[in-house]
């Protein structure tokens, strides 16, 4: 699926994209030339540490940031059409239509005021025109659709009733009850608790197959991207420095940092000589967002980095079919090889 | 609990570091309504302090020119008695200000240690200092303050008291509702955990992460004291004449509104300033202050 | 074998609510004991009354039946005053990094206050032992000076730790330490915790929902569920065999970061939610997202047993000395 004709366009097209924020203490870049696609039918998952600017590169696809402060540039194609020239009005017809987002908390993201089925039919009588029936009985469909059981009784419910798992469902509901093009879901399963983010995941993936929905998937959370994702982008400091499908991401991670991420988890500790059981740490700190210098962002916390990668910046290099990595000194074939 | 409280190096009891002073003051000095608020404020205490020393004395009657428009020998005219204006409002400004400040500071000084108490000893005290709180502020704040005043009688002593009296229920009310969301931090929890003494752990660990709420509170407080004054004054209940306070020169001025409009002005003018320098100046604070931009 | 360190005996913590007289029953008869040295991993999900627990044994909160004892001293019912000096041996290390220090108070004395508190140094000494705990947690002891606000959220974590840890206590209460921190921060606090586990020698109970974090750290393992122990035992033998349906769909609702065994693997997925506790189903407290439950469940509440092994208490009616019901197998 992600093998496609270079002349044909993907879903989703972001190129050069940058984005800061004016602050009291200066601009902060967030993101920092980044360029993806997105491909009809893919679940892409975006992952990264806080701060690497996942989610703002995905917050900026609607443009759900505040505009006084934000400075962005460079391109977002949705099926051909350029969004960062928009006006507001015409986002305004985008968002929850043509691409709709889900959120990390489902307990703030309700209105606390209406009934769940008030709020999923509010989204189609105002982006499909429908009547107020119509609405009525396609969100109960909705419910039925991400696996909330008795959606017809559910549907008169108040938030409130429900708990953050069928929260988060109702949120997903929402979100594609127009059938969006692209669904962004910032964190989805964060705040939810692992017997009840299998289900949730599970709806995702069911979006996919059953409607064809393209997802990104914005997670710290590696377990989750094996998971579900399709394909993976690995942000570090506001940069891409690493995008292959999951399966190749795993098995063979070229970027230091990839694989640093991989040999941190508590799953992956090792025995070392004295016995003890030990974590590989990734030493230092990530950089302040203020500055940009032309090297490799990650050097003065990389096992590998030697003279070359302060001179300059590492660009996204081929490893292979759709595999790139942004690195001078990459890992070899053999995962985890040499550290 | 006091020994506690009294043997610690207090060294940080100050809370703001120098960085974090730096900090507020460059988020402050963005906000032209903060900026503008503190000129204000400080053009009004410059007044104050200032004015009475150089400007005519406010009790001199200038038999030559009762009811004079604002000329050359008088910047703001006189009044019925031929008493300068300008000397009138400013000696009246160090009224005011003595009024808003020390009935905050009462206010303060009683209510800060009761809401702290109430908020920390929740389940025994809590429920009784808030019903009568609740007693004090179905009563509006003005009304509270004539009733006040009128049992103490007229003085500008009185005036203070009765002022602060009538703000201590929102001190208490501010200050409790801090504490009981301090308390629940993790901190305050280690520091239990630790053993640390409830005296300790009040002025040490829960006090100081009120600071920056009772500083704004204080300072929205004091224009509310300066209307209060000035109306008790007005009403007859505050300071007494021949002393002039702003709400006194604006009784005098109520019989000559058509010929010297300037006497009913000027004050008017003065409490409107005065009132809406210190709330944009809190309102900055507030901003400035705020412990999300400070984490 | 000596005494537990801690020893925690049929612990009920009920939260009553104003209205109707009823009560959340956050924790319903719990007991558990640590031993010294020993790390116990209490593992749960969101209102499973884990933290509960970590509270009650620091008298954050008062228990409503049961006992808490520590080196065999019952201090269920000392008063505040009396239970001061017990203190200095029982420390927690919080989830927040960034509630759980003072930010007011510099580095330095933040771990400098609980020596102040027990009258253990003052001055210069103090200063030497506060140098000390921070470069053993790895931070330089020019922190000292600096306040939590100048420190990133790992730096904050490992200046809690030297908090906790500067008494030299017999016991630490850890509640979700590594929960707020990304991936490489945490495995170097794992690995900080654990080393200085092993260094010191201290017991800890390791409050957690990350199985993958307690596998880790763990030796043994108490897996809870609204309120109540379901199973426990040595951290390898649950993990390679689960026998609770609870902690087998536990262990496998938790993603591997591994795409090609995770998309092979048959994962529980446990209909239904999780039941208010309000109101706790009668019987077996799971058996409402339980997938084999039978009748006998609904009515009958499993006392936890070593039904199998001695060492290994579960609560299930389906876990005989002949079988061990399997979940992920087909049902």
């Amino acid at each position: 699926m992600s093998e496609r004709l270079m002349s044909e366009h993907s879903l989703l097209e972001i190129t050069g994209l940058r984005v800061g924020f004016d602050t009291e203490e200066g601009r902060v870049q967030a993101v920092r030339d980044v360029s993806l696609r997105l491909e009809r039918g893919e679940i892409l998952a975006l992952c990264g540490e806080s701060g690497c600017g996942k989610s703002v590169t995905a917050m900026s696809i609607p443009r759900l940031l505040p505009p006084e402060t934000t400075r962005l540039s460079g391109s977002i194609r949705l099926d051909g059409r350029e969004l960062t020239d928009l006006p507001e009005s015409a986002l305004r017809a985008i968002r929850g239509k043509d691409v709709s987002m889900v959120f990390q908390e489902p307990m703030t993201s309700l209105n606390p005021s209406f009934t769940v089925g008030f709020q999923i039919a509010e989204v189609l009588r105002r982006h499909e025109g429908m009547s107020r029936t119509a609405a009525r009985s396609r969100a109960v469909e909705l419910l039925e659709l991400v696996g909330i059981p008795a959606p017809a009784r559910r549907v008169r419910e108040y938030p409130h009733q429900l708990s953050g798992g069928m929260r988060q469902r109702v949120m997903i509901a929402i979100a594609v009850a127009c059938s969006p093009r692209v669904l962004i879901a910032d964190e989805p399963t964060t705040a939810l608790d692992v017997t009840i983010q299998a289900g949730v995941l599970d709806v995702f993936r069911d979006l996919r197959d059953r409607l064809g929905t393209a997802i990104i998937l914005i997670t710290h959370d590696l377990g989750v991207v094996a998971d579900v994702a399709d394909r993976a982008v690995v942000m570090y400091a506001g940069r891409a420095v690493e995008e292959a499908s999951v399966t190749e991401l795993y098995a063979r991670p070229r970027h230091p940092y990839t694989a640093g991420l991989m040999r941190a988890l508590p799953s992956a500790a090792v025995t070392g000589e004295d016995g003890r059981r030990r974590l590989t740490e990734i030493p230092g700190l990530v950089p302040p967002p203020f500055e940009d210098p032309d090297e490799c962002a990650f050097h003065p916390r990389c096992p590998r980095a030697r003279e070359d990668c302060t001179a300059t910046r590492p660009a996204l290099e081929a490893f292979g079919t759709g595999h790139r990595a942004a690195c001078f000194h990459p890992l070899s074939t053999a995962a985890g090889g040499d550290a | 609990m006091a020994d506690q409280t009294l043997s610690a190096p207090l060294p940080a009891l100050a809370g703001a570091t120098p960085g974090r002073a730096r900090q507020v003051w460059r988020r402050f000095r963005r906000r032209p309504a903060a900026v503008a608020g503190l000129a204000l404020v400080a053009g009004f205490l410059a007044l104050a302090v200032i004015g009475p020393l150089v400007t005519a004395d406010p009790a001199a009657q200038d038999y030559s020119a009762p009811l004079a428009p604002p000329s050359g020998g008088h910047l703001l005219g006189t009044d019925d008695l031929g008493r300068d204006l300008l000397a009138r409002i400013a000696y009246g400004a160090r009224v005011s200000l003595e009024a808003g400040v020390l009935s905050v500071l009462l206010a303060m000084v009683v209510g800060v240690p009761i809401g702290l108490v109430a908020g920390y000893y929740r389940r025994f005290l809590d429920p009784v200092v808030m019903r009568l709180v609740d007693v004090v502020l179905a009563f509006p704040f003005l009304i509270f303050a004539v009733g006040m005043a009128a049992i103490l009688g007229p003085s500008l002593r009185n005036v203070i008291i009765a002022l602060g009296v009538s703000q201590l229920p929102g001190i208490i009310r501010v200050t409790r509702g801090e504490v009981l969301t301090l308390r629940e931090l993790d901190y305050v929890a280690a520091a239990v955990a630790d053993g640390a003494g409830d005296g300790r752990i009040m002025f040490r660990y829960v006090l100081p992460g009120a600071t920056s709420t009772l500083i704004v509170q204080a300072t929205v407080g004091i224009p509310t004291a300066i209307i209060g004054e000035a109306t008790l004054s007005f009403l007859g209940l505050g300071v007494q004449p021949p002393t002039p306070s702003w709400g006194v020169v604006l009784t005098d001025a109520q019989q000559f509104l058509d010929q010297a409009p300037w006497l009913a002005i000027w004050p008017g003018v003065m409490i409107a300033l005065s009132t809406l320098g210190f709330n944009l100046l809190g309102d900055g604070l507030r901003d400035a202050l705020d412990p999300r931009s400070v984490r | 074998m000596n005494a537990p360190v801690l020893e925690v005996k049929d612990l009920v913590k009920h939260y009553p609510i104003r209205r109707g007289g009823r009560s959340v029953r956050a924790v319903d008869g719990v007991s558990l004991s640590v031993g010294p040295g020993e790390v116990l991993g209490l593992v749960g999900e969101s209102g499973s009354g884990k933290s509960t627990i970590g509270r009650c044994v620091l008298r954050l909160t008062e228990p409503t039946a049961g006992s808490v004892s520590l080196g065999g001293r019952d201090v269920t019912h000392l008063s505040r005053r009396a239970l001061r000096p017990l203190r200095r041996d029982v420390h927690m290390v919080f989830q927040d990094p960034y509630s759980s220090l003072n930010p007011r108070f510099t580095v330095g004395q933040i771990v400098a206050e609980p020596l102040r508190r027990h009258g253990v140094a003052r001055g210069a000494e103090a200063e030497t032992r506060v140098r000390e705990m921070l470069e053993r947690v790895g931070l330089s002891a020019d922190m000292r000076t600096r306040r939590p606000h100048e420190l990133s959220g790992g730096q904050r974590q490992r200046v809690g730790l030297a908090r906790a840890l500067v008494l030299e206590p017999k016991l630490v209460v850890a509640d979700e330490p590594v929960s707020a921190l990304d991936v490489s921060v945490q495995a170097s606090v794992l690995n900080l915790i654990a080393d200085l586990q092993r260094d010191m020698g201290f017991s800890c109970l390791f409050i957690t929902h990350d199985l993958s974090v307690v596998e880790f750290l763990a030796d043994r393992i108490a897996v809870m569920y609204l309120g109540r122990i379901v199973e426990t035992g040595p951290t390898e033998k649950i993990f390679a065999e689960p026998q609770h349906p609870y902690t087998q769909a536990l262990l496998s609702a938790a993603p591997e970061p591994d795409p090609v065994r995770q998309r092979e693997r048959r994962r529980v997925v446990l209909g239904g939610e999780v039941p208010s506790p309000l109101d706790p189903p009668t019987g077996c407290r799971f058996h409402t997202r339980c997938p084999i439950a039978v009748d006998t469940c609904r009515t009958d509440e499993p006392r936890l047993t070593g039904v199998r092994e001695a060492d290994r208490p579960v609560a299930c009616h389906l876990v005989t000395p002949s079988a061990v019901p399997d979940l992920t197998e087909g049902n």
